[in-house]
């Protein structure tokens, strides 16, 4: 019943949503150490405000 | 419910949950890829394409899901000015953005073997990429105003107006003649796809769900950390700009 070119869509389809799915991950763990990071960064030089 | 509504309290709970949520994701996803990949038949008319379903489907749902979920945020900020509801909805857009393009992406790779087309201007396809559109619109927005309680409610106007769409995209197989197979999972007398389908479809559903509600709970923490680094900036500021002018006022003398 299948044709052997159909395979092709199954795949491209799991792989796109591989690629966005994953994509939303990365993109969410990467903003949340972006903004950990500017939040030490802004934290210690308040620290340091406050002792000056 | 209302002591989430208190930042502190929301991260601290986010910090709880997420390892548990995340750890739930994984398993739901290996458990059901192997269902849709190896356990589910395929379909006797559409063979082995009929396993995009088990993708094509959860993200269509989801991307309503979220789109209904950001609207009831939107009467949080509008209505009962709860704290945390704009992050909320701020952070549900990429999301549901994202799902809404697996199901616009996949259905098109479907829709070409089965088809012949990788698309059609079909009441379903159409509402389903206005919904798409909408998502882009709403992300525009909340970058295109500075003033974060002015974008906000003005997102939250845009969503209420948008949330029309849902039921359209809902019944928009029923109302017109579409290319679209009518709804087979949840309609009036139960599902008429094979239980052997249905769990293996039920089961990705429960993982994108899972995979959402990890997402947004990060993405909320993301928000109010923002906020808090948004704050931190404008009181650094705040204090450069009084030693400037202490410095000026004592050059002065």
């Amino acid at each position: 019943m299948t044709e052997p070119a159909h395979i092709g869509f199954v795949i491209a389809a799991y792989a796109v949503a591989a690629i966005v799915l994953v994509g939303m991950v990365v993109a969410v763990f990467a903003d949340y150490r972006a903004q950990r990071k500017a939040l030490r960064r802004l934290e210690s030089r308040e620290r340091q405000a406050r002792l000056d | 419910m209302r002591s989430l509504a208190n930042p502190t309290a929301f991260l601290a709970f986010a910090q709880r949950v997420l390892p548990w949520l995340w750890a739930a994701t994984a398993c739901l996803f290996a458990i059901g890829l192997w269902l849709a990949l190896f356990v589910a038949p395929p379909d006797y008319q559409q063979g082995e394409t009929s396993r995009i379903m088990y993708l094509h489907v959860p993200a269509a749902w989801m991307g309503m899901l979220v789109y209904a979920a950001m609207a009831l945020a939107a009467l949080g900020t509008l209505v009962w000015r709860h704290p945390l509801a704009d992050a909320a909805q701020k952070a549900a857009a990429p999301l549901g953005a994202g799902f809404t393009f697996i199901c616009l992406a996949t259905g098109s790779l479907w829709g070409k073997p089965m088809w012949g087309t990788y698309w059609v201007w079909d009441a379903r396809l159409t509402s389903v990429l206005v919904l798409f559109i909408l998502y882009l619109g709403l992300i525009a927005l909340w970058r295109a105003i500075d003033e974060p309680g002015r974008a906000a409610r003005a997102a939250a106007i845009l969503t209420l107006v948008g949330v029309v769409n849902i039921p359209i995209i809902k019944f928009s197989v029923d109302w017109w003649n579409t290319l679209h197979q009518p709804a087979s999972v949840f309609r009036l007398g139960g599902p008429t796809i094979a239980p052997l389908m249905l769990w293996p479809l039920l089961v990705m559903a429960v993982a994108f769900l899972a995979l959402f509600v990890a997402l947004h709970l990060m993405a909320i923490r993301n928000e109010i950390l923002r906020r808090r680094v948004a704050r931190l900036t404008m009181a650094a500021a705040t204090r450069r700009d009084a030693f400037a002018s202490t410095l000026a006022a004592e050059a002065r003398l």
